[in-house]
């Protein structure tokens, strides 16, 4: 009975959704003031609607009714009930359930916060983002229906992949989604303003804090994706250039240059076609990955089940929405002209280098991506592009990016000099060498290039995002959340970076055979085996080790890795022993016994590892800050000023002035 | 939302216990450390042919294991990297190596980024040049005497 | 208007076309490189009769057929029928590549049973226990099937099970060709 109610939940949220789609948008064009009103509660609705539909699926889970196909094929009831949740959107259908919910809560949480907004363009707004949720929800129940029953119940479920029975399933999914389809809200806005044609730019406003929370999101599932990929893989990787990943850090990447172009656009009437183009474009890479993910095109290990006929429909819902979007770019974007006009050497200008230089690795991610398939297309054979490729070509630009990075935070707006420019970079660029040269001189006697190019961009970057909120002349608290939101974001970045370059020249790893009592030395830890003994749990029997970690003869850590044996349907699974560290990590696998009390294990230590995924969530707070900056709270008072223009006869102006912030 | 972060950066910071698949442990060894080098780098740039996209390190497969097996093999035999990479190239084809090799099939992804960088900062800061002409023009210390001259003398006269 | 703003438009409709082909296609079958190339040496013993040897160069004069196979590969038992029927039918010398088989730990004579129930089809079955052979010849999975012709060329590659459509459309009209080839 439940399932059929979300069934019918889903159908209803599907019905509201063609309305929101249609009328406000209709409404909007042809002056139908009623029909645009329908726009806000229709996405309140549709959002009730989806919840109901997602409640009922997720009940089926909590009660184990194996009777809906869907929760057959992915949880049984000796899995605990955090991974009975997550199972939920564990596969295809349960995730694009997902999906639609977090489209509806996008869409209804604009709805709710959008004092301020004219309400046409809010009507036009959320048309387009009911319009989105109808492809999503009629591919649902045409192609991969959640709610699907069996007619034959089997008395228990299938096992959901033990890999995923874990907490990043529960946390990884949901916050990429809500980044992705974040990305909706810009492009529906960028939308909204194509549709209207005026040249003012007063969306930008609007659609900046939705996009720095998208962006946040985004920051965090990429984040705990790799994190996820690092611990639960065993091999100490936490990047592979996958397909799948690929497909989430080009709506990062390209995130990250939407809402610096907001910036700009906002504040000095600048970059406006650019800034509807990166809207477009985001959200369109958004909606590819969901294709690549879906399709089977591509082999990747995170891919669903691949189906050829569902990827069709994708691709054609792909072709309107995107399309649609490119034509209407294509006839309107010559109306977006820019007002503000800036010298070569200018803040504007060094925000449109660092724009054109993280497009150019999107395409060169989108590029090596595709390339197999483009080979293929050619006839050419088969070819794979992997890490030693993506590699090779993204870290140059990267350290490029970097470079201007830091001179973003010294040049002035619309017009600076070289020479000034150069009196401020001088010293933080030298301290940046100082220590890029020194400090690994100083700590493990080595000189590495590599090394010092990483800590001199990382240490220029941050030096140069701390010296910018110290010349905005005020006291750490009375600055807006907006720069404070940038420092931090960026001083994520450069841990990011640091961390990236440290763990990837300096990390070690062993293969050993220990005997009972022998330890072994790596990176100057001492890991010994004490013993090793069988344990039986729940609903495996592990062989349970414990490794003495000790430095200098201190007692550092005693780790247990285990070999777990789940039955004789599943692979045995390592459970690895982490001793985490801000400056290290300390990894023990165990592996198998070779006769004579011996085992073979994987000793790994891995330097300043964490700093990578740190650095993400700084990155994400960042975003998150950005967003909450009082100016966008104070949105709805527009403050009408009149302006006095000083000993002149002509007549005072209204003008409409922006509520007074840090230019950032 | 900060407790949230802050409770994801201590556990992000906790030893704790992580399941991972098995682990293939095998126990190689080589005459020097260049060998044993070259033996790793190979195997993260082989391809398991049968994965659905892992190297010859990380997978699991029987026949990763082989691959790997005979990696080492040469390697041990003193085979230089072309060799192996010709061995598996002759019977895999390209698709084995996760290093494109820089053929004219593949001149477009090897040289496709640099070159989209530089035309595209080339057309940029052409454009912003371009653009750049329309900003009012800095007027020098005298001219802007004389001008003040003129606005004095224009509002004098009209008194 | 600015002809440069069609520039994305025409750059997704070429990105479209790139993913209506991708989705025709299988990206995890590879073509074999070796079309073309003289097929790899192999030397193992036989099946039945564990003193004689079975070799690649033995086969030169005539179009056979190698045949990848393991008593514990399921598609194998699937496609037994449809490549018994090619071999009668076309009376090709067929050998069997028994692949990381017979004589190991874990299938010991298995594959003796299976010939035994199934039936055997093959000239010869060569015993490739520890899989250095179809290494060799680039193997992916099993079962593979490969035709080479009279001078020792290999000249096609099928992945996965042949069934009757495939016997019929490709194997049967190459073999027949590549008969009529000089040796």
């Amino acid at each position: 009975m439940i399932p059929e109610i979300g069934h019918f939940a889903l159908i209803l949220a599907l019905s509201v959704a063609v309305v929101q789609g249609v009328f406000p948008l209709v409404g909007s064009l042809i002056g139908k003031h009623h029909w645009v009103s329908i726009a806000k509660p229709a996405s309140f609705a549709q959002m009730l609607f989806l919840s109901l539909s997602f409640a009922c699926l997720l009940y089926a889970f909590l009660t184990n009714d194996f009777s809906v196909k869907y929760v057959a094929n992915n949880s049984n009831s000796e899995m605990p009930t955090l991974f009975r949740v997550s199972a939920l959107w564990g596969a295809h259908e349960g995730s694009l359930l997902l999906w639609a919910l977090v489209l509806g809560g996008w869409g209804a949480a604009v709805g709710f916060f959008s004092k301020g907004i004219p309400p046409v363009m809010l009507a036009r707004v959320l048309s387009i983002m009911g319009l989105i949720g109808v492809g999503f929800m009629l591919f649902m129940i045409m192609t991969s229906n959640p709610f699907e029953r069996l007619l034959q119940i089997p008395l228990e479920g299938r096992q959901l992949n033990p890999l995923l029975q874990d907490f990043g399933l529960a946390v990884h999914p949901p916050m990429l989604y809500m980044g992705y389809v974040g990305l909706s809200v810009a492009f529906s806005f960028a939308m909204a303003a194509m549709i209207d044609g005026k040249l003012d730019a007063a969306w930008v406003r609007w659609a900046r804090p939705w996009t720095n929370i998208a962006w946040m999101f985004l920051t965090l599932g990429i984040t705990l994706g790799s994190w996820w990929a690092y611990y639960e893989l065993g091999w100490g990787g936490w990047w592979f250039w996958d397909p799948v990943e690929n497909a989430s850090l080009m709506p990062w990447i390209v995130g990250t240059a939407l809402i610096h172009s907001l910036a700009v656009t906002e504040k000095r009437a600048s970059f406006k076609a650019w800034t509807i183009l990166l809207c477009i474009l985001g959200f369109s890479l958004s909606l590819l990955g969901t294709f690549l993910v879906r399709s089977g095109i591509l082999t990747s290990v995170h891919s669903f089940a691949s189906d050829p006929e569902r990827g069709l429909f994708i691709l054609i819902f792909l072709l309107v929405v995107i399309g649609s979007s490119l034509i209407l770019f294509a006839f309107r974007a010559h109306k977006f002209k820019s007002v503000g006009a800036f010298s070569l050497v200018s803040r504007e200008s060094g925000l449109l280098v660092n724009n054109v230089i993280l497009i150019v690795m999107t395409a060169t991610v989108l590029l090596g991506t595709l390339y197999p398939l483009i080979i293929d297309a050619f006839g050419s054979g088969k070819i794979s592009v992997g890490p030693p490729y993506f590699n090779n070509v993204i870290v140059p630009l990267g350290v490029l990016l970097y470079i201007t990075m830091g001179f973003g935070f010294f040049l002035r707006w619309k017009k600076d000099e070289p020479s000034r420019i150069l009196k401020k970079v001088w010293i933080p660029l030298a301290v940046s060498l100082v220590f890029a040269f020194v400090l690994p001189l100083v700590t493990v006697s080595d000189f590495n290039f590599k090394t010092s190019l990483g800590l001199f961009l990382g240490s220029w970057v941050s030096l140069a995002a701390l010296m910018w909120v110290v010349s905005l002349g005020r006291s750490p608290f009375k600055l807006p959340m907006a720069a404070w939101g940038s420092v931090i974001a960026h001083i994520g970045m450069s841990m990011t970076v640091i961390g990236i370059t440290l763990v990837s020249i300096y990390d070690t790893e062993k293969d050993v055979r220990l005997e009972v009592g022998q330890s072994y030395e790596l990176a100057g830890y001492k890991f010994a085996f004490k013993n090793v003994e069988s344990v039986k749990v729940d609903n495996y029997i592990a062989n349970r080790a414990t490794i003495d970690v000790t430095q200098n003869g201190k007692l550092v850590n005693i780790m247990h890795p285990e070999k777990r044996d789940y039955g004789p349907d599943q692979m045995p699974m390592t459970e690895a022993g982490i001793d985490a560290g801000f400056t290290r990590d300390l990894f023990v696998a165990l592996g198998e016994p070779l006769g004579n009390n011996a085992w073979s294990f994987r000793l790994y230590h891995k330097p300043f590892v964490r700093w990578i995924w740190l650095g993400g969530a700084l990155m994400g707070f960042g975003g998150l800050l950005a967003a909450f900056d009082k100016r966008y709270r104070r949105m709805r008072k527009i403050i009408v000023e009149p302006v006095q223009v000083k000993s002149s006869q002509s007549d005072s102006k209204d003008k409409q002035s922006t509520t007074s912030g840090v230019t950032v | 939302m900060r407790h949230l972060l802050k409770g994801l950066i201590v556990s992000l910071l906790i030893s704790f216990m992580l399941p991972t698949i098995a682990v293939q442990i095998e126990f190689h060894s080589f005459e020097n450390a260049q060998r044993e080098r070259l033996y790793l780098d190979l195997i993260a740039e082989l391809r398991c042919v049968k994965c659905q996209n892992q190297n010859l390190a990380e997978s699991n497969a029987e026949l990763a294991r082989d691959m790997r097996d005979k990696t080492y093999e040469m390697i041990v035999a003193g085979k230089s990297r072309e060799d192996v990479v010709n061995y598996m190239t002759a019977r895999y084809g390209d698709f084995v190596l996760y290093k494109p090799p820089f053929k004219s099939k593949t001149l477009l992804l090897w040289m496709g980024p640099p070159i989209l960088l530089f035309l595209s900062l080339f057309f940029v800061l052409k454009m912003v040049r371009n653009q750049s002409k329309a900003l009012p023009k800095q007027l020098s210390d005298a001219d802007r005497d004389s001008v003040r001259d003129v606005l004095k003398n224009n509002s004098s006269s009209e008194k | 208007m600015n002809k440069k703003f069609f520039i994305p438009l025409i750059a997704f409709i070429a990105l479209v076309s790139l993913m209506l082909f991708g989705l025709k296609n299988d990206p995890k079958v590879i073509p074999s490189p070796f079309i073309g190339q003289e097929a790899p040496e192999f030397s193992l013993p036989k099946l039945y009769k564990p003193d004689e040897m079975v070799t690649a160069q033995q086969m030169k004069g005539e179009v056979w057929v190698l045949n990848l196979w393991a008593s514990w590969c399921v598609s194998c038992r699937a496609e037994h029928k449809v490549l018994s029927r090619l071999i009668n039918k076309m009376q090709v010398p067929t050998i069997g590549l028994n692949y990381k088989d017979y004589g190991t730990e874990d299938y010991g004579d298995e594959a003796l049973r299976w010939l035994a129930k199934y039936g055997n089809p093959y000239q010869s079955v060569a015993v490739d226990t520890e899989g250095t052979a179809g290494l060799d010849w680039g193997v992916v999975g099993v079962p593979e099937t490969f035709v080479v012709d009279k001078k020792g060329i290999v000249r096609y590659k099928f992945t996965g099970p042949v069934y009757d459509e495939a016997v019929d459309k490709i194997l049967v009209p190459l073999i027949t060709q590549l008969r009529k080839e000089e040796g």
